[in-house]
Formats: C-alpha cells, structure tokens, sequence
C-alpha cells in the first residue's frame, strides 16, 4: 500500500510574509503540519494492515527536506517505509505538475495493490492531486470515502459521500482511494516505534534505507513537466482581503443595549 | 471542430439537472456573450428526451447529450471518458462545472487526461488579458478564475495561459441563475454510446446508495444564526438553536465550529460549504475568515456578536455587539419573547 501525505502549513497561523512575489507559498515562514485527511488514510491503510499483517506500507511526501518530519511521524504510527520526493525542480507545481511528480515515484515503487490519500489538503483544498495521481497511472479511482468496508486480493469495497447522501462502489485493484476527515481518526503515535524511529533520517537513493529520498534523476522525470514549467495553470495576482467597511453600529452587551436592537428589528420587520 | 466555445457539464442527480449547473449556464451565458462565443451543455444521462426543455431557456445554442443508462448512477470513468472525447472534437476555450462531489471527482480527472489547467471552488469568474512576463508573452480574453486561497488569507486569480479548456470548478449558490430568454431554442446532438465507451469504462460499480432530504432549508432560509470558535462548545450551540427556534431561522456554523465536531457539516457556510443571502445573518463568535464571508456577505443586514471588537467579520456587519455569545444570545431570546406578540 502507498499513502500519498503532505505536509501543509498550519492555515490557521499565517503571518505577513506568508507568500512570495511570484505567488507562491514560502513554507519556510510557517509552521507545518501532517495535513489532517491524510492522517485518516494512514489510518485506513493501518486497519488495513491490522488484518493483514503482511502487508507494508509506504508512505510518499513531495517537499522540502523537512517534509521528512511528516514520515518519522508516519513510522511512529506503524508505516513500513518512507519516500521524500524532494528537488528544486518540483518547487511551484500546481496540482497537474504535483500529480506527475508523484506518479513517477509511484511507478519507481512498482508494486502495490492500493494508493490512498487524504480527500484534499488545507492548504490548497483543491481535492485534485488524488483523481490526477489516480489518471497519470490509469487506475480506477474512488474520492470521497470513509470507510473500506472489504478488501480481497482484487476487489475493495468503499463506502463514499455522495451529495445528501452516502453510496458503497467496488473497484478492482489496484485502485486509488481517497479518504474524508470523517472516517476514523488516526491512531496516536506508538512510543516503543518513537524510540525505534527517532532518529531515522532521509538516506539518498539507497533502496534500503527506511526513509528513502529521491530527486528527479531517481524517478526518471521529465523536468518540463515538473515544477512551475509542467503547471498550466498561472497565478496571475494575490491579494489580502480588507473589507470595506460598513458603518456599523456598535453596541455593547447590556440588558438595555440588546432589548433595544430586539425592539428596533422588531419594527422593522427584519424579524418576526 | 475548433469552436471555442464554452462548455458547461450538467450535474443529474434523480433525473433532474442540479441547481449548480444552471447557475453555470447563466454564467456561461455571460461570459459566452462577452467573448463572441457559444454556450454548449454537456448531459451524460439517462432518458434525456426532454433535456431541451429545461435547458435552452438559459441560453444554450448547442445541447450534447450521451443518453445511457449506465452512466447513471454516476461513475468516474464513463463520465470522464465522455466529457474528454467531447472536448476533444469541440476544442472549446472553456469548461466549467458544479464544485460539487462529482464535479470534485471528475474536474481533476478530465484536467489531467487533457493536461489542462483547472481550478478548484472559484467564487467569481472573469474575462481579461494576461502578461506574461517572464516569457514576454501577452494573452487576451483569458479566463479569470477567482478564489480564496491559503487558509483564506489571500485572493488569487489564476490564469491558464497556454492549455485548453480553461477549467473551473464553482460552488452551488455562488453564481446567480437567471432564464436568458423562455422561448430560446439550440440544437441537440447526439452521440452513440457505443462509439465512446467500452467495458473497462465500467469496472467501478455502485452496488448500494442512499440519499436523503436535505435535513435544512439553510439555503432558502429568510434568517440565519450561525456560530462560530467563539461558541465555545457543543453545547453553547443549543442556545443558537433555541434563538433561531423564535425567530423561525436555520442554524449555520463557521468551518471552525464544524471541525471542532460541535455541529454536522451540513451547516457550514462559506467557500467550502453553503453559500447564503438571507434577509439577516446573526453571526456569532465568527471571527470572519474569507472563506467564511464569501459565503454570506450578500446577506441584507448582518449582526456580529464577538468579543473580539476588531474580528475581521466587524468590517461588514451593520450592527456590531461587543460581547459573549454565552451571554448576549439568552438576553436575545429574553428580551424577543418580552417584545413581540
């Protein structure tokens, strides 16, 4: 099994020199985390794993080398193995270019029977590299899921959101599946596995190292199809919103103060 | 056929075309009128005899229609297959469709089978021209797709300079839905499934689906509470309940309070959720992300209660109570039961 993560910036805290003049994100200047739907299809994958004990898996990150803080979190939760995908060639890849990048390394891989990844990451919720990943390798996908119901040797059973609703697919395998905030939540780290791991670090092109790192020599890509220059898409301008400013009627909290909006909106008609 | 044209895929769900895609052909329609172009509907479906109907009064000069009762319920492949081969031998400029879970599924899919350019839950589209200055290149009437990005912190416009369609996902409720005109009429064509598909199209097969009434009326709704961080708890929801009870209101939420489990998702307004324009928002304990305001600032009259006097929300809001959900809401309710008959 393959799980696709990333390691995004904490949305939540972003500071002024959150994005560069070209329009991307500097990462550098903002804390990262493990992007939170993927920590659910880790989850998956470990249930999975749970009742197939033989089974491995791979947990692949494209980012810079602290990206790699996302796979020694991913082995203390019960990941095999660990890929960092990481060049200078990948930097400013919209979802087209990220999904190429990550193909390639999925084919370095080779042999697997199921890719899964978080529905959409929060810093773009974009929710596109999964169904784009799933294109570039020619396999069936299934989005929005948030329970694997079964899995035999070439069939898995998924129970995915649909609108108002929920429906169960199956798919043949291999297949791409990825995973809702609302399926089970990953299991915490193992302290045991922490002081196993702690100090692994990413090893360069060496096929047995636990973390693997890879630059774009090592998957074979095509570097204009990489990065900035195998992205059709173009950030034409940013801007931070002001908004404009209403004149709005400040009020405080007081019995007298709320009575009187009450009795006014009465009036008026506004409510009933 | 290079037509240039601008495609918009129509979303069924039970026989019936969604409210999305309606709004995307009104806005087609425009941004059709605005380059000199057509506007042409693509429906994958079943029993589509009547579809014409429906659909031309928005404008539509060119109705593709693939009429086959596998393509119901929708997968990914025969979807995806569909729509490829039909922009394949209509070249239009631009593509749109519903940011819905099947336009979330199949937009990505299409994208990267024709290495074009997509982007994700736009909430304006634009027509415009592009420098590029890097490459010292200018382009003319591209498609604008306008979106928060980034936590919300920021509005990007992306462009897609070289790749064709220029493809974009919107949210249901973000664009207007106007008849063009009730007696237009286009052309329908078409096409033999038998020509397009073959069987591995079909290896994903829905075996089981339920799908429910929409357990709120939040989008029709004349009156909205909606909560936020600052409503502290599950059970500081209650009291938003008991209000919009009196006030015969829905209950809305910010992504916060949907992501802290305090209510079911199906309440979230913003770019990520619902899009609202009631008569009065009563937001409480929203800070006022602009995923979140892009969700209800076209609401007549907007009520901020925050502790925060400087939460961003403040800025469009045309009454400002400073103070604690916890508090100000029982004092609402009190001082409404006091007041009306």
């Amino acid at each position: 099994m393959i799980v696709l993560a990333k390691q995004v910036p904490d949305t939540r805290n972003v500071g002024k020199d959150a994005m560069k003049a070209d329009g991307t994100i500097n990462r550098a200047a903002l804390p990262a985390i493990f992007n939170p739907e993927d920590l659910n299809a880790l989850e998956q994958a470990l249930r999975i794993k749970d009742k197939f004990p033989g089974s491995t898996i791979i947990v692949l990150t494209m980012g810079p080398g602290r990206a790699s803080d996302l796979l020694r979190d991913s082995l203390f939760r019960g990941a095999d193995e660990g890929v960092l995908l990481s060049d200078r060639a990948f930097a400013g890849a919209d979802t087209l270019a990220t999904s190429y990048a990550l193909s390639t390394a999925i084919k370095k891989i080779g042999d697997y029977d199921l890719i899964l990844g978080g529905r959409q990451a929060i810093d773009g919720d974009t929710a596109q590299v999964g169904p784009q990943v799933a294109e570039k390798l020619g396999l069936p996908q299934i989005t929005y899921s948030e329970e694997i119901i079964n899995i035999t040797a070439d069939q898995i059973k998924v129970r995915r959101l649909i609108k108002g609703g929920v429906e169960v697919v199956t798919s043949p395998l291999p297949c791409l599946v990825t995973i809702t905030g609302t399926a089970g939540e990953a299991r915490p780290q193992n302290a045991k596995r922490v002081m196993q791991y702690k100090n692994t670090v990413a090893v360069k092109d060496d096929d047995n190292a636990v973390i693997k790192e890879w630059d774009t020599a090592s998957v074979n890509a095509e570097i204009e199809k990489c990065g900035l220059s195998g992205s059709p898409t173009r950030v034409k301008h940013v801007e931070n919103i002001v908004f404009q400013a209403k004149d709005s009627q400040r009020l405080g909290s007081s019995d007298n103060e709320i009575e009187g909006l009450m009795i006014e909106l009465l009036n008026n008609h506004t409510i009933g | 056929m290079d037509t240039n044209n601008i495609f918009v895929y129509c979303e069924m769900e039970g026989g019936v075309i969604l409210d999305v895609s309606l709004e995307l052909l009104t806005k087609g329609k425009k941004l059709a009128k605005k380059l000199g172009c057509n506007l042409d509907a693509v429906v994958l479906g079943e029993s589509l005899d009547n579809i014409g109907d429906v659909i031309f009064p928005y404008g539509v000069d060119t109705i593709h229609v693939v009429d086959d009762k596998r393509l119901v319920p929708y997968t990914t492949l025969p979807h995806t297959k569909a729509l490829c081969e039909l922009i394949k031998r209509h070249k239009p400029q631009i593509c749109l469709m519903g940011a819905t879970i099947i336009g979330r599924d199949l937009g990505p899919r299409v994208s990267s089978t024709l290495t074009s350019g997509l982007t994700a839950d736009c909430t304006s589209l634009e027509i415009g021209d592009f420098s590029d200055n890097k490459n010292k290149k200018e382009y003319k009437d591209l498609l604008y797709q306008i979106r928060p990005a980034f936590g919300g912190n920021i509005v990007a416009t992306i462009v897609n300079p070289d790749n064709r369609p220029q493809m974009a996902t919107v949210r249901e409720g973000v664009m207007k839905r106007e008849i063009f005109d009730e007696n237009y009429k286009g052309k329908i064509i078409k096409y033999d499934a038998k020509d397009i598909f073959d069987d591995t199209d079909f290896v994903v097969k829905v075996i089981e689906r339920h799908v429910e009434k929409a357990a709120n009326h939040l989008k029709s709704s004349p009156i909205v509470v909606a909560g936020g961080y600052g409503v502290g708890s599950k059970e500081g929801f209650d009291n938003l309940f008991k209000l919009a009870g009196l006030l015969k209101a829905e209950v809305a939420a910010s992504r916060a309070a949907v992501d802290a489990g305090w209510i079911e998702n199906e309440r979230q307004v913003g770019q990520t959720g619902v899009t609202v324009r009631p008569k009065l928002y009563i937001a409480c304990g929203i800070s006022g992300q602009i995923q979140h305001i892009a969700g209800m600032q076209d609401s007549s009259m907007i009520i901020s209660i925050n502790n925060d006097p400087e939460a961003p929300i403040n800025a469009i809001a045309d009454y400002v109570i400073t103070g604690s959900v916890e508090d100000v809401i029982p004092k609402m309710i009190k001082y409404y039961k006091q007041n009306s008959k």
